[in-house]
């Protein structure tokens, strides 16, 4: 097997986007860089510009969610690509179609783009992997591994509200084990060169060997925000509250919920962001999610704009236009 | 028919024999070795010139996927890859379909492994019927139609009393019970080791405690039972600790490890790597070393393959979804020639971990070149370098991470009970 990053061309240069890790702290600034672009064009009257006009964009979805797709849906329209949406769940797989099957079925329909979502870890790799040579593939989250333009649009967020990363302090709340955020969001910030990185939560949604990914892990709430610039908090899904994971809800909050008053053992001027959707009164409080630090749906605004420049990367168009040329 | 292999290193470990010496084959059995017995006329002569002799290896685990899985592999093509790879005697699990858990399905295998000719079969018994844990099989048939031990492979028992009654009754007629001990709670479905990869890939993990949990156990039975109890696919160093102690303690415990467990570990399954899905998962350098350790010492008294050959579609999917195994019979024989190499284990102990110690654990007739002993017989250039690449792979599995590795060590003939079956053109 070919050990290279997959997601590099010959040249180095970004054809698949499937993981933050192994990236250059160049290439994601080239990103955010774009991305930073891309939103003058949303707040134009006509939000279009031509990129990929001509290009074939297909959402590939194996694992429901109607907030990303819409918003790869509406990134690619902006780049004027013709979209196609894909529930697989519901098409070709369930007669026995494997995955490969499926892939190449598009494929000979002349598709440019796979952005796929997928319940399995790997899956994104695996359809790269097979991908014909002018086809680029975009994971939009694979299990519990990568989710990275949630990460990317996070990180867009944290620079437009805190400017440089090398001094800040950012500390992960909630479900690390399962989430596919959150290791793109670690990824990510060390990347990017952030001071401290904090996982924090109980030890059961903490991966057994989490300092190897370069964090700092933390089982009390209190002793990891002290000092902390951007807290990150995580959706803890209710199928994984009962079971063997965590006792309730109730104690989980009590424990690990961001409340105000917990805020104050971070920085005065930290930002609350969260990937959403919010279950509040779980992971946090009302009075935080809606308070004036919180950045979260400054998250959701930039998801459009960060997801056009990835795409426009990972199909080389974006050296031709110049970040200036769409002020 | 009579052969002679002539100019030979022979190394026999059941005999301590060690030397350049000629071995003489007639009516399928060793007559003599060094002089010719009088009137010997060879009607085969091998040279085997800088080359090693040695009894035909024996395998502890391969899977023929006969009966049942036949578009994956069938008795007669993995035997001869077997063949290929200097295995003359080989042990299967019981998880073929339907299970053999009947003596019909035992018998079906023994025969059809004697059609094809190519290497002995033994045939493990189901230890409970349809490996469901739940219902003891009928044992005394199965030993009786052939099955040298019996085994529930990884499918779990319903509760460990079902477990000690199986043992009970395996060890009424003396049969070994094979065990792979993994927890099925513990391992909860997940498909690489629980550690630094599994955590950065999102893959789900299982413990090493999953291993250690259920060896614990298990011996805390045959403490109890006494019965001949074989550990399969070791893949952490604190169970082969456990079974060093335990061996000391004098219980009847033996134990193996697959040939990839000895080479591969945790960091080959980045990149979601399939063909390096396999289970028990590829654990850590240090548990790596750690069994090379526990080898060296013979307390893992046997190298097994654990073949197990799939069609291409089967490790086409994403990580977690493709089916685990790696076709391991021709690799075998060089992966464990590279622990030479590696200095873990002289070219002596290497083949006793081949030969001798696994045929005992099986309690069968091989591993062994002494006069008047079945002439099964390995003979291979340990010098020889070749690249493994799919067209020159005959098992139908092409599932192996080690392709277009360099290995050294070549088979070039394996004779079974004195007829050759392989003889290798360059």
């Amino acid at each position: 097997m070919d050990k290279r990053n997959i997601q590099l061309d010959d040249d180095g240069q970004l054809r698949h986007f499937l993981t933050i890790e192994g990236l250059k702290r160049q290439m994601l600034v080239d990103i955010l860089d774009a991305a930073e672009s891309f939103t003058s064009v949303t707040e134009q009257t006509v939000k279009k510009v031509p990129l990929l006009r001509g290009k074939t964009i297909v959402n590939l979805f194996f694992e429901s969610s109607t907030r990303t797709r819409t918003t790869f849906e509406l990134a690619a329209k902006r780049l004027s690509a013709d979209v196609l949406n894909i529930n697989v769940n519901a098409s070709a797989t369930t007669k026995g179609e494997t995955l490969l099957d499926t892939q190449r079925n598009l494929e000979a329909m002349q598709c440019d783009m796979f952005v796929v979502r997928h319940a399995v870890s790997g899956a994104a790799h695996f359809i790269a992997r097979h991908a014909a040579p002018h086809v680029s593939v975009i994971n939009a989250g694979d299990g519990r591994h990568a989710h990275p333009t949630q990460a990317m649009l996070d990180m867009f967020t944290i620079r437009r509200h805190k400017g440089d990363f090398y001094k800040l302090r950012v500390a992960i709340v909630g479900d690390i084990l399962h989430s596919r955020v959150a290791r793109s969001q670690i990824h990510a910030l060390s990347t990017l060169g952030v001071e401290e990185i904090r996982v924090i939560g109980p030890k059961t949604l903490i991966p057994l060997e989490a300092h190897t990914l370069g964090v700092h892990v933390h089982h009390d709430l209190r002793s990891g925000l002290r000092d902390i610039d951007v807290i990150i908090t995580l959706r803890l899904q209710h199928e994984r509250m009962t079971g063997a994971l965590l006792p309730s809800e109730h104690e989980y909050f009590q424990l690990y919920g961001l409340t105000e008053a917990r805020l104050d053992l971070a920085k005065p001027d930290a930002i609350i962001m969260h990937p959403g959707p919010i279950n509040r009164g779980v992971e946090i409080d009302s009075a935080v999610a809606d308070g004036p630090r919180s950045v979260i749906l400054n998250q959701v605004a930039h998801g459009t704009a960060v997801r056009m420049a990835i795409m426009a990367k990972a199909m080389q168009r974006l050296p031709s236009l110049p970040a200036r040329e769409l002020h | 028919m009579r052969v002679r292999i002539s100019g030979g290193r022979v190394i026999d470990p059941a005999n301590d024999v060690d030397g350049r010496q000629d071995l003489f084959i007639a009516d399928g059995k060793v007559v003599a070795l060094g002089r010719a017995p009088d009137g010997f006329t060879a009607d085969i002569d091998i040279d085997a010139t800088n080359r090693v002799v040695c009894p035909g290896l024996v395998d502890l685990r391969a899977h023929l996927r006969e009966p049942g899985q036949e578009h994956k592999a069938t008795i007669a093509s993995e035997t001869r890859a077997a063949a290929h790879g200097g295995v003359t005697t080989l042990c299967s699990p019981p998880t073929t379909t339907p299970a053999v858990d009947t003596p019909a399905v035992a018998s079906l295998i023994i025969r059809r492994a004697e059609i094809a000719g190519q290497a002995r079969v033994f045939p493990l018994g189901a230890l409970t019927r349809g490996l469901e844990g739940r219902h003891l099989s009928e044992m005394a048939a199965l030993r009786q139609a052939g099955c040298t031990g019996v085994s529930n492979d990884f499918c779990a028992f319903d509760n460990p009393l079902i477990l000690s009654r199986a043992m009970e009754y395996a060890a009424t007629f003396d049969l070994t019970v094979f065990v792979n001990a993994q927890d099925p709670h513990l391992a909860n479905n997940g498909t690489a080791h629980d550690g630094a990869v599994s955590g950065r890939l999102g893959l789900a993990g299982i413990p090493a405690a999953a291993e250690t949990v259920a060896v614990a156990s298990c011996l805390a039975l045959v403490e109890q039972i006494g019965v001949r109890t074989h550990f399969s696919l070791l893949s952490t160093t604190r169970a082969a600790q456990m079974i060093a102690r335990a061996q000391h303690d004098g219980l009847p415990v033996t134990a193996d490890v697959s040939a990839h467990h000895l080479h591969l570990t945790e960091n080959d399954v980045l990149d979601f790597d399939s063909q390096c899905h396999v289970m028990p998962p590829l654990r850590t350098l240090r548990d790596r070393d750690g069994l090379r350790q526990w080898l060296s010492r013979g307390t893992i008294a046997a190298i097994c393959s654990d073949h197990q050959p799939h069609e291409a579609d089967a490790k086409l999917a994403p990580f977690g979804e493709t089916a685990t195994g790696i076709s391991a019979l021709e690799t075998l024989l060089p992966l464990s020639l590279r622990l030479v190499d590696d200095g873990v284990l002289t070219i002596n102990e290497m083949i006793a971990s081949l030969t001798l110690r696994p045929a005992r654990i099986l309690g069968v007739e091989a591993g062994d070149l002494g006069p008047g002993r079945r002439a099964d017989v390995c003979v291979f250039d340990p010098d020889h370098y070749w690249v493994l690449s799919r067209d020159r792979l005959v098992s139908r599995g092409h599932n192996t991470p080690f392709l277009d590795w360099e290995l050294k060590g070549r088979v070039t003939h394996t004779l079974l009970g004195g007829v050759p079956v392989f003889e290798y053109k360059s």
